[in-house]
């Protein structure tokens, strides 16, 4: 077949007539956008307008617009080579899959759904058949994959709109993910990005992206800030920002799991229950009527407690645990987690002391007030309507970035290379003056602190503290599998891995809620496959970035020795003589 | 820790560094280690040969704190030991591994400043704050761990990871990162295993330059020639006990030595006895035996 004959790297089809294949696929599917794809509004999305796009049909114009700058770079239009350092062909390919998953994927939707072929118009036919095409044309391309060359240093003054426009772009992208409004809209979305992602990472685009943030660290700090802002000022209404809230909970308590798990390698399957000492913590001196302490500290004073009880359970729970290793503390921190469950479940006073008021849990927790700003009513900052969710998404966007920063800034120093150390060979790091056990103890109380601290801000967000919220395992976020699987899938010992790991754990699921019990089946599903194509996480460490420079040396090397070898071969025959 | 290294009566005996005496290790009913004494001068370099699973990893798990022998007592500049291996090192003993143990994952600058470890004290609340006393502690182990970087010669691949090094470089790697801790004594373990004769000769130059530093070394090794051609001293192990100690030219001549390595000729057998002056036959011996030690570790 000539398409395994392509992937050979044997087109037999000429690359022109294959390049020009992928070009007007492309062209014709842009014009498919602005036609109806079905005659009935019944389709989700209204997709029965002749003239403008509407519904999924924005997602395949966008990937669209992006193919066609793609087919612009395979026709060598100047000013556009930087987009795919490592080779365009793969870039094409991704985007021409993006299109042609996501297209088709909506178009059998409006069959299954309308039940029949015939719901589709002339517009539909053309959408079908005019993303085949790329699709096709791509893969009659022989791959140019190539080492990328080196970068030419940018001015400053371009590196720093080129990242912050990069990070607005991920914003809207997530932005645009969150409210997606109907099971078809986020599905054509994955797919669409799926593939989008997989074609620009092997154009090597993303990896210079991450150079280029990676060297103006402040700079992508910065940026990310403001486009978390932006986020919540574009949003109408609360419904999303509760979708927000979540995510950012998640994601914070992920990273502080990544200080313990990607940095000092422990692994720990209890971690949900230290956000669980924090939040209960909150919510027993919050002034909660339920609560058997009848006082209401205020914030800074539960935050403070909140923090270091967490940090004192972890330490508790460490002090014991942490003379095991590997599967052992694997074990034994699952036990701690559940135990904790457990024991709140059963402060009742009856089957124990009246402390946590049993499986009722702590409810009516107040929400915050700081500074006068009541984070229960609604505010209009800058023209903008701040409902509850979005008063808290400031604060948690706060606390996510006290723990980002905590995280970076703990990393690159003595005390993160004593725990990536301990992590890579304990032996050794020992060997090397690590005080082994003292440097694990601190990674957990350093750990479950950071999820105190989110554990503080979810009482009051919640409301409501229950034990059957911090679970091993559970169809939703945050407990401790899908934690650990954020840290685990996103990338272990980066910042980015686990935020994004997190994002997706919590869209996913909530998402696509058709999906029932099936859910978890389909969740462990992908975490099979993600191990199998890319068990790095999907935002590697360092060690991406570090790939170009050892290529380099490792010749220099490779010369090296094979005149050293030359040279000791004929000194050697010159002493036998 | 360091205070208590420093004693009055360490002040006396300025010569020696290490002092072991009667060092012994009993895994159950096997006697690794049998009364081991060894005591090594100031800028002095010690070879420690022996056949295969005579136990001189074991007796250098034993310096450096990994085991707790069952009997003996190692004195470092006149203090005892403390029998836990960061304190060891923290006191001033450095040591490399057999089975090359680097911090794989990390890049080679990084895995000298880990070394830098028991001389900084930097904390978390200092990383998170980073004030100047923290950026200038930094600062030192950088520049540190890159002299130390240098000095051997691997200076070019700092930012590169460690696992992805050359063989002869990862060994190297090793001695810069037991040389961060700054160390008075280093303890070599089969630093050149594995290397071909131009890099066993870099290697002899290194150890020396490490001596012309200050510091004392031990070696292990299997390589004759490269042990007679450097140390200053020359202990032989065999099976747990110390059976000679002296100059290189006195191990060399020595019947024994010989008689452990190459076993005694049986009578009648015509086999010839090994000129005992460091002959191919003796190296080629000991050359082979160099390729693993498993009992040891």
């Amino acid at each position: 077949m000539t398409l395994e004959a392509s992937l050979a790297g044997q087109p037999r089809v000429s690359p022109s007539l294959a390049k020009a294949l992928v070009a007007l696929g492309t062209v014709l599917t842009l014009v498919s956008t602005f036609l109806a794809w079905t005659w009935t509004p019944d389709f989700p999305g209204d997709l029965s307008v002749n003239g403008y796009p509407g519904g999924n049909q924005w997602i395949t114009l966008v990937v669209s617009v992006l193919l066609l700058v793609a087919v612009g770079v395979s026709y060598d239009v100047p000013g556009l080579r930087w987009i795919a350092p490592r080779g365009h062909v793969r870039l094409l390919r991704g985007l021409a899959l993006a299109n042609l998953v996501s297209t088709w994927y909506v178009l059998l939707a409006i069959a299954f759904e309308l039940n029949g072929l015939a719901n589709w118009v002339s517009g539909s036919w053309v959408a079908a058949i005019a993303t085949l095409l790329p699709a096709a044309g791509s893969f009659l391309l022989a791959d140019d994959r190539r080492e990328p060359q080196r970068a030419r240093p940018l001015p400053r003054w371009v590196q720093v709109p080129i990242i912050f426009v990069a990070i607005m772009v991920a914003m809207f992208v997530a932005d645009y993910g969150i409210s997606t409004g109907y099971t078809e809209e986020f599905v054509g979305f994955a797919f669409a990005i799926g593939f989008a992602a997989w074609g620009l990472n092997s154009s090597g685009v993303l990896t210079r992206l991450t150079a280029l943030t990676a060297k103006n660290r402040v700079v992508t700090s910065l940026s990310a800030l403001v486009a978390a802002l932006v986020f919540v000022f574009i949003q109408n209404g609360d419904a999303y920002n509760s979708v927000a809230d979540d995510i950012l909970i998640f994601a914070t308590v992920a990273l502080g799991l990544n200080i313990v798990v990607g940095l000092a390698g422990l692994l720990d399957l209890g971690y949900v229950a230290f956000l669980g000492v924090g939040a209960y913590t909150a919510a027993l001196v919050s002034g909660a009527a339920s609560s058997r302490f009848h006082v209401a500290y205020p914030f800074w004073a539960q935050l403070v407690l909140g923090i270091v009880v967490s940090m004192i359970a972890g330490v508790i729970i460490g002090a014991p645990t942490l003379r095991l290793r590997g599967d052992y503390l694997a074990i034994v921190t699952l036990g701690f987690g559940e135990i904790f469950r457990i024991v709140v479940n059963n402060l009742n006073g009856q089957s124990g002391p009246d402390l946590t008021n049993g499986p009722e849990g702590v409810y009516g927790v107040p929400d915050l007030k700081l500074f006068g700003y009541d984070f229960g009513r609604t505010h209009t900052l800058l023209g903008t309507t701040f409902g509850k969710f979005g008063n808290y998404y400031l604060l948690l966007l706060a606390a996510m970035a006290i723990v980002v920063f905590i995280f970076a800034r703990v990393n690159d120093s003595r005390l993160g290379r004593a725990w990536v150390a301990i992590r890579e060979d304990e032996t050794a790091a020992e060997a090397m003056g690590i005080h082994g056990y003292r440097f694990k103890l601190l990674a957990f109380g350093l750990g479950a602190a950071l999820a105190g601290l989110a554990g503080t801000i979810n009482a009051h967000l919640l409301n409501t503290v229950t034990p059957d919220q911090y679970n091993f395992s559970a169809t939703s976020p945050p407990n401790s599998a899908f934690l650990l699987a954020a840290v685990v899938l996103g990338g272990m010992g980066t910042i980015t891995g686990p935020l994004l790991g997190a994002a997706l754990l919590y869209l996913v699921p909530y998402k696509l809620q058709f999906f029932n019990n099936k859910q978890l089946l389909l969740f462990g599903l992908a975490l099979i496959l993600m191990m199998r194509f890319r068990p790095e996480g999907l935002v590697p460490s360092r060690r991406r970035q570090l790939e170009f420079h050892e290529e380099q040396i490792a010749e220099a090397e490779a010369h090296e020795a094979v005149l050293a070898d030359a040279q000791g071969a004929q000194e050697e025959a010159g002493a036998a003589a | 820790m360091t205070t208590t290294m420093t004693q009055p009566d360490g002040a006396t005996s300025t010569a020696t560094v290490l002092e072991a005496r009667g060092v012994t290790m009993r895994f159950g009913g096997l006697v690794a280690v049998d009364g081991v004494d060894l005591h090594v001068a100031d800028r002095e370099i010690v070879g420690l040969i022996g056949p295969n699973g005579a136990g001189k990893t074991t007796f250098f798990n034993c310096l450096t704190g990994l085991y707790v022998p069952t009997s003996g007592q190692v004195r470092y500049k006149g203090a005892v030991l403390p029998a836990k291996p960061y304190r060891v090192t923290q006191a001033g003993i450095a040591r490399t591994f057999q089975n090359i143990r680097l911090f794989a994952n990390m890049t080679v600058l990084e895995n000298v400043m880990v070394g830098r470890h028991s001389r900084t004290k930097e904390g978390l609340f200092s990383a998170i704050g980073r004030g100047p006393r923290y950026r200038a502690a930094e600062r030192d182990s950088r520049d540190k761990s890159r002299e130390l970087l240098d000095f051997l010669g691997i200076g070019k691949h700092a930012g590169s990871l460690a696992r992805n090094l050359p063989y002869g470089d990862q060994r190297k790697l090793e001695i810069a990162r037991a040389m961060a801790s700054d160390p008075g004594l280093i303890l070599l373990d089969e630093p050149t295993a594995g290397m071909n004769p131009q890099e066993t000769r870099a290697t002899q130059e290194v150890v020396f330059k490490i001596r012309e530093r200050g510091l004392a070394v031990i070696v292990i090794e299997h390589d004759m020639r490269f042990i007679f051609n450097l140390c200053d001293r020359v202990a032989v192990l065999v099976q747990g006990r110390k059976l000679v100690e002296g100059t290189p030219a006195q191990v060399q001549s020595d019947e024994r030595v010989i008689a452990a390595y190459l076993g005694t000729p049986v009578a009648g057998d015509g086999a010839e006895p090994v000129s005992p002056d460091g002959s191919p036959p003796a190296s080629d011996a000991a050359g082979t035996a160099a390729e693993d030690e498993g009992t040891a570790s």
